[in-house]
């Protein structure tokens, strides 16, 4: 039955594609804008990954050896900048691009125009605010998070790190909008959206997070602005404002996005796990509940990043119990991914191994955030090097290794040909060993007493923040090799099969390989949609 | 792996092993849990926090377990079938969305327990206001007239400059230590009244438990009472980021007996020069009379 769709397609392959510089610029076919987010996305990593480097280059020893306090602050700032807006999200975007299509039958995105805007928003957006590091006064330096006072210290960077944050924001709900729309519209007649797989699931949901919260933080950012340069105090004590308002209102945003970047990748480990255990998702519909929930929950939690600002008890209190709570469908996730490998046939390739460090890793981040919601104990955690550690373990070995797995994944497709397997595990590998010895240590700082955001730290704290850094090169360097077994791969890869995976299912298994450029120009019919489904 | 590889590799283990050798010396590497503190919350924070630790561990064992037997029971190249009925479970659901809420239950009790008693500020016995600067810390003995600034003792000061040449490993107390440290007495229920000046700071000092934010047009609140015959030196270090030198503001608790505590406020109110010294050399920035101090900022 997968040939009827390659047949379906045969007549098909006059892609009208330009050619050259133009082919990019005007680029409206989902696949080549997708490629450019995965492309834009792995630069943005290179850079932050650079950035971070430099820091823990600076933490390898007490005492300060290369960059000064101020600058080392601009790279944690940037760095988390870089990372989060230009290269989770981004990713995450150039993913959606690729597979929504394919996966709900659709030839294209349902605003391939808007596509298009949205992507080159980007460059200009992270342009402006790389430039910064140029500008009299350095680049932004008071964290990620920007809470005023200490952000309006800034000098001409402020305007810039500003209006790159709209852009990004207007990019971020622009492509959140055509996901919404292509899932809602485009799906194939007989795909019901409890048919979809479950990356189009958590993407659609995650869309609506981004609808929800990033007019938000353009809104936060936007009272910043006027507080610098127009004379309001919206954060300012001194007319009548209040710097915590700010706190409440960039949560109210941050707690969804962390969630923003972590769905799309409980979508991608869902697909893959099935597949290399030979056996269908468990619990699918919980899935999707437990989706839903854990956005719903993360609109009503923003406060656990604030434990210490002085909130009433009660506050405290609510705060505390809703954070417990979206541990419960998290949990639900985790069981119905280790209830699926129960019981199958369990092959270890590259995209399975990166989902399998997903599972223990991010579960392990899930307990550091059990810790971290109770208020008393969060007094001892906050801004220490244990909140440092919890959240690169769900960043890092959490979003990141999905995004790397599903590339794995879904690289034959796109490209028609199979990476190296053998130095996709070296990679694997390195990076698994790598992210733990980066990570791991920083729990122990943090108990020990160790802040975040700092240059230097008292001699108790060198033997860990060594072996914090020897990690970070490793993992840092090893970073390399995926790019080289992308490369080669697209290069010179062997062949691939229509359904490289023996037990791959899903509407974009039914296209042929690599995936015709305008994925389904014919809808794909019932009985293709309930085989891809089957399989 | 040819011989050869793997000499080589094993070659590069020990010399990679043999170059963090002289880490081995330090002993430091201890340091890898919360202090057990020594006021009555700080021993409360580290129950909960290693009560919901072994929590943690346990669902780990669980959840890692059933992770691990799979991928070891399953695996295709030991002839595992998949059994490919199995989609769903009703009850499995249930099972797994009711037990982590019973356990959630049971570690909310006794957290909203102790954060009742930690925002229960009633009956101080001395409340000291503190307020952050960029990038120091300024004490005054509410009621008292007893204030001064506390800044990052100079020797530290200089072997933290960049490039300044000297080992902080021969600095005693590096980045840990201030010219004129708070002194508080033991036994004594102390309340501390947080804000700022310019932008936010963290008043944090590991061994009370206990870490809160100063921010300026806020008054923020925190207690502790260090137990009785728990004197020395305590230290913590500015919590929020605040600038440049965030880093390097750090906070020292000298906790003396009450009789010692009277003699040395006496002291102070008689006009001193140094409140109470931890290090051996006073800062340069530290005023010598407590008259020709700034009044603290009023929040
Ligand atoms: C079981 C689920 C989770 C719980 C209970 C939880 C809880 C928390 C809490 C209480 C904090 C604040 C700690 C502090 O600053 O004192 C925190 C910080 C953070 N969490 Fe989580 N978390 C969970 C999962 C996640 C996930 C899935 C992500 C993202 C992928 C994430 C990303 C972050 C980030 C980025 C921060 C720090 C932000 C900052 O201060 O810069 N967390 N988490
Ligand atoms: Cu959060
Ligand atoms: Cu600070």
């Amino acid at each position: 039955m997968a040939n009827t769709a390659t047949h379906d397609h045969a007549h098909d392959h006059h892609d009208h594609k330009p050619h050259g510089l133009k082919r990019w610029l005007y680029a409206t076919n989902h696949k080549d804008i997708g490629t450019m987010y995965l492309v834009f996305a792995c630069v943005m990593f290179f850079l932050g990954g650079a950035m971070a480097l430099v820091i823990r280059a600076e933490l390898f020893q007490p005492g300060l050896q290369f960059v000064d306090p101020g600058f080392y602050n601009s790279m944690t700032t940037m760095h988390a900048l870089l990372m989060i807006f230009g290269a989770v999200m981004p990713a995450w975007t150039g993913l959606a691009n690729w597979m929504v299509p394919m996966q709900v039958g659709a030839p294209d995105m349902a605003l391939p125009r808007l596509n298009n805007f949205s992507f080159w928003l980007l460059p200009f957006a992270f342009t402006l605010l790389l430039l910064t590091l140029f500008v009299p006064g350095g680049a932004p330096a008071g964290g990620w998070t920007l809470y005023p006072p200490l952000s309006l210290q800034a000098g001409d960077s402020f305007p810039l790190t500003i209006f790159a944050i709209h852009l990004m924001g207007i990019s971020s709900i622009l492509g959140a909008i055509n996901v919404v729309v292509t899932i809602l519209n485009m799906r194939a007649p007989g795909m019901g959206l409890l048919n979809m797989p479950l990356f189009c699931w958590t993407w659609l949901i995650t869309a609506y997070l981004l609808i929800a919260v990033m007019p938000v933080l353009a809104g936060a950012v936007t009272m910043l602005l006027t507080d610098y340069f127009f004379g309001t105090s919206f954060f300012a004590a001194s007319g009548g404002g209040d710097p915590v308002m700010f706190q409440h209102i960039f949560w109210f945003f941050g707690h969804p996005e962390v969630y923003i970047l972590i769905l799309p990748a409980f979508g991608v480990v869902s697909e893959i796990i099935p597949t290399f255990s030979r056996k269908p998702l468990f619990g699918y519909e919980s899935m999707v509940y437990a989706t839903a929930s854990i956005a719903f929950l993360s609109f009503i939690v923003w406060a656990h990043h604030m434990f210490t600002v002085g909130m009433p008890l009660a506050g405290q209190l609510f705060f505390m119990l809703s954070t417990m709570l979206i541990a419960v469908p998290t949990g639900v996730k985790v069981f119905n991914w280790c209830a699926t490998m129960w019981k199958g046939s369990i092959s270890f390739e590259t995209p399975m191994l990166f989902a399998i460090a997903f599972l223990f890793l991010f579960t392990l981040g899930g307990f550091s955030g059990l810790m971290l919601a109770i208020v008393p104990a969060d007094f001892q955690y906050h801004d220490s090097y244990f909140v440092v550690a919890h959240f690169h373990y769900v960043l890092v070995p959490g979003a990141v290794f999905a995004i790397m797995a599903g590339v794995y994944y879904w690289l034959p497709k796109w490209t028609g040909r199979m990476y190296n397997e053998k130095i996709g595990k070296l990679h694997f590998w390195l990076s698994t060993i790598g992210v733990n010895v980066l990570f791991f240590p920083q729990h122990f700082l943090g108990l020990a007493g160790m802040p975040r955001r700092i240059p230097d730290y008292s001699t108790q704290f060198a033997d860990w923040n060594m072996v914090s850094s020897l990690g970070a090169s490793l993992f840092g360097f090893s970073q390399l090799l995926f790019v080289y077994v992308i490369w080669s791969a697209v290069r010179s890869g062997e062949k691939a099969a229509d359904r490289p995976w023996e037990g791959a299912h899903g509407l974009e298994w039914e296209l042929p390989t690599p995936a015709p450029y305008h994925s389904w120009e014919t809808p794909p019919t019932r009985s293709v949609i309930s085989h891809g489904a089957m399989h | 792996m040819t011989r050869h590889a793997r000499t080589a590799l094993s070659a590069t283990a020990f010399a990679i092993l043999g170059s963090l050798a002289p880490l081995a010396a330090h002993a430091e590497w201890g340091n890898l849990n919360m202090p057990v503190g020594v006021t009555v919350l700080s021993k409360e924070i580290h129950a909960l926090h290693m009560t919901m630790f072994w929590w943690c561990v346990a669902i780990g064992v669980f959840v890692f377990g059933w992770m691990i037997w799979s991928l070891v029971a399953f695996r295709k190249s030991q002839g595992a079938k998949p059994d490919t009925t199995m989609t769903h479970s009703t009850k499995a659901e249930i099972v797994w969305t009711v037990i982590p809420v019973v356990i959630l239950v049971i570690m909310a009790i006794p957290a909203a327990r102790t954060l009742i008693a930690i925002e229960d500020t009633r009956n101080t016995e001395i409340s000291i206001k503190v307020t952050g600067y960029q990038w120091k810390w300024h004490y005054d003995y509410l009621g008292e007239d007893v204030k001064f600034f506390s800044s990052l003792a100079r020797a530290s000061d200089e072997a933290r400059q960049l490039g300044s040449g000297v080992n902080p490993e021969s600095v005693e107390n590096y980045l840990r230590d201030v010219d004129n440290p708070l002194v508080v007495p033991e036994d004594t229920k102390v309340r501390v009244l947080l804000t700022a000046q310019d932008v936010i700071h963290a008043w944090w000092v590991p061994a009370f438990g206990m870490k809160k934010d100063a921010i300026p047009g806020n008054v923020n609140e925190l207690w502790f009472k260090v137990e009785k015959g728990k004197t020395g030196l305590y230290r913590g270090q500015c919590a929020e980021l605040c600038g440049r030198d965030h880093g390097f503001m750090p906070i020292v608790v000298k906790v003396v007996t009450k009789d010692e505590y009277r003699t040395w406020l006496a002291g102070q109110k008689a006009g001193e020069s140094t409140p109470a010294d931890a290090s051996s050399e006073p800062a340069a920035d530290s005023s010598p009379t407590i008259a020709a101090l700034p009044a603290a900022p009023q929040g």
